[in-house]
């Protein structure tokens, strides 16, 4: 069995695509550029899962994620007007206390990762890709080997709770 | 650097999240707040994912926990989503600003 080929090349593509989509999402001064870039970066994220062997969690990025959150985002800024908070200040009084958390903990995930490198070595992978929707199916519905049936069953209640929420929350008079 | 392994999965996830830290802490909008929880939680999914391929290398092709988890998070975050941007059209309606730093009703 062969390798793919120009796996390097791909990783390194898609995760400075991933990297610079959330760069501009932090940065950038209008609501609908963020959005955009956050969904150049899920896109990539999808691709990412591909390279994982994990297609099933990749069409459920693209499809739920891309498509679904991100569009609910772009509405609800096209709901609010914010051309007005387009000229305001974007960053809050306590930005450079943010920043120094935010290197605290970069600081711990760089000392994490020194010590845990070892921890990984590289092992040869199964190329097993045939059954990978079957294979969650299984741990989702599976008679005998269903473990994550119940949190399929509170998930879903969750998104009823979830929809009950949003609906009560904008409503103008309950 | 050449063969791609759990571990450059793994810091590009904790480099995702450090910049979905930062857009929470430093950002005065409040859909971008928003979206920079979006980025945490894509982070952690690209660590369950990249663990979940791990775990089939040694336990064989069918250890797909850390997909199913990733998938879990997905309808997490889209629950969340949903209501917070409906927190969000409710307080705009009451006091027409979407910066967080205004939100103060509460304060002495």
């Amino acid at each position: 069995m062969n390798p793919p080929v120009a796996t390097p090349f791909f990783f390194y593509l898609l995760s400075a695509t991933v990297l610079i989509g959330g760069v501009l999402v932090i940065t950038r001064k209008n609501a609908v550029h963020c959005a955009l870039a956050l969904i150049t970066a899920l896109l990539a994220q999808a691709g990412l899962y591909l390279m994982l062997y994990a297609p099933f969690v990749a069409g459920v990025q693209i499809i739920l994620y891309a498509g679904g959150i991100m569009v609910l985002f772009l509405f609800v800024i096209m709901l609010i007007s914010i051309e007005r908070s387009q000229k305001e200040r974007q960053f809050n009084k306590q930005w450079l206390i943010g920043i120094a958390v935010a290197a605290a903990l970069g600081g711990l995930l760089i000392a994490v990762y020194t010590k845990g490198k070892s921890l990984f070595p590289e092992g040869h992978l199964t190329y097993a890709e045939a059954g990978n929707t079957q294979g969650i199916a299984d741990l989702l519905y599976g008679q005998y080997s269903g473990t994550y049936m119940f949190a399929f069953e509170i998930a879903s209640l969750l998104l009823l709770v979830a929809i009950i929420g949003a609906v009560v929350m904008a409503k103008k008079r309950i | 650097m050449l063969h791609i392994t759990t571990l450059h999965y793994l810091v590009l996830g904790a480099a995702l999240f450090l910049l979905g830290v930062i857009g929470v802490l430093t950002r005065r909008n409040v859909v971008v707040v928003l979206m920079s929880i979006e980025l945490i939680l894509n982070a952690v999914n690209l660590n369950l994912v990249a663990f979940s391929r791990y775990w089939q290398g040694i336990h064989g092709a069918t250890a797909l926990h850390g997909q199913v988890f990733a998938i879990f998070v997905i309808t997490d975050a889209a629950a969340e989503a949903a209501v917070g941007l409906g927190i969000l059209i409710a307080f705009f309606r009451n006091k027409e600003t979407v910066n967080v730093d205004e939100v103060n009703l509460l304060k002495w």
